[in-house]
């Protein structure tokens, strides 16, 4: 289904990022990184225009001929991306959000971890290989 | 009703715990373990609470989250009162605090209440930090069971 989920943290430090193919993951960075700018526009005219609905996922953040990315921010600031090729029209904006949502109770769970220190590089096995049957849509 | 219990206990043996060696070696008491302890939990418990909440608009807004879900999700009541000067000084007061129940009503034992509360402004502080918010959180007990936490947020 995806081709790439990160999770960027409070200071914009990538703490997890995973794509199906290895060899361009350098290329993800970049994506990921470059929306990093939409995801703090959203969250500014948020605060501006309260009437605004104040959902935690942040929908379409750009898309480009091969890939859209989406976004979601959690109260603490910590930031999810799923890239998603664009040919594949199957993934509708619902099962994004789905995705979303599952991979926020992974994250709290691998937060909840007492020998997790919050900040550091989410290092879990299972964390990895849950989020990978998600990618793959397995799960 | 048992899960409360366990809870309980197991804070109250913290506090012993804690305060182990100082009673031993004669030393002042040190609080900060306690308040550490409460910190790291207070830190990862939002991140399960704000999971299906909307963003907050707000630094009222959070402390109205903590006062309300936040207060009942861990002490099974709401804040009974909530005060601020809108400049980054919040007075949050609860009549009847969960560890002070038990230990009296009145001011038996108040020279050992400050350890009792150590923990939960630790919890509020942890809180608080994970929403972006950094802040210095006193605890007051004028008379059991009741208890009034300062929190006094830190702009830079």
């Amino acid at each position: 289904m995806a081709v790439c989920v990160a999770i960027i943290g409070k200071d914009n430090s990538p703490k997890y990022i995973s794509c199906l193919n290895p060899e361009l993951e350098l290329q993800f960075h970049y994506k990921v990184h470059t929306s990093l700018d939409v995801v703090e526009e959203k969250l500014t005219s948020v605060g501006k225009t309260t009437a605004d609905v104040r959902e935690l996922y942040l929908g379409l953040l750009y898309s480009t001929e091969e890939h859209k990315i989406f976004g979601y921010v959690t109260n603490t600031k910590i930031k999810f991306i799923i890239v998603v090729e664009s040919s594949n029209t199957l993934l509708r904006d619902n099962e994004v959000r789905t995705m979303f949502r599952k991979l926020h109770g992974l994250y709290t769970d691998v937060v909840c971890n007492p020998f997790y220190i919050p900040g550091d590089v989410i290092t879990s096995k299972n964390f990895d290989t849950t989020v990978r049957n998600m990618m793959t849509g397995n799960a | 009703m048992a899960d409360e219990a366990l809870f309980e206990y197991l804070h109250s043996e913290l506090v012993a715990y804690a305060f182990k060696d100082c009673e031993k070696d004669k030393q002042a008491s040190d609080l900060s373990t306690l308040e550490y302890i409460g910190f790291s939990s207070g830190y990862r418990i939002i991140e399960r609470l704000t999971k299906e909440w909307p963003r907050f608009k707000d630094e009222l807004d959070t402390m109205k989250f903590i006062c309300t879900d936040f207060w009942s999700s861990i002490n099974k009541k709401q804040i009974d009162n909530l005060r601020t000067n809108h400049q980054g000084v919040y007075v949050l007061q609860d009549n009847a605090f969960r560890f002070l129940t038990r230990l009296s009503t009145g001011r038996q034992y108040l020279e050992l209440a400050p350890r009792y509360v150590a923990f939960t402004c630790g919890l509020i502080r942890g809180a608080l930090s994970n929403l972006g918010i950094n802040s210095m959180v006193t605890a007051e007990v004028q008379s059991m069971p009741a208890c009034k936490f300062h929190i006094q947020v830190q702009r830079t």
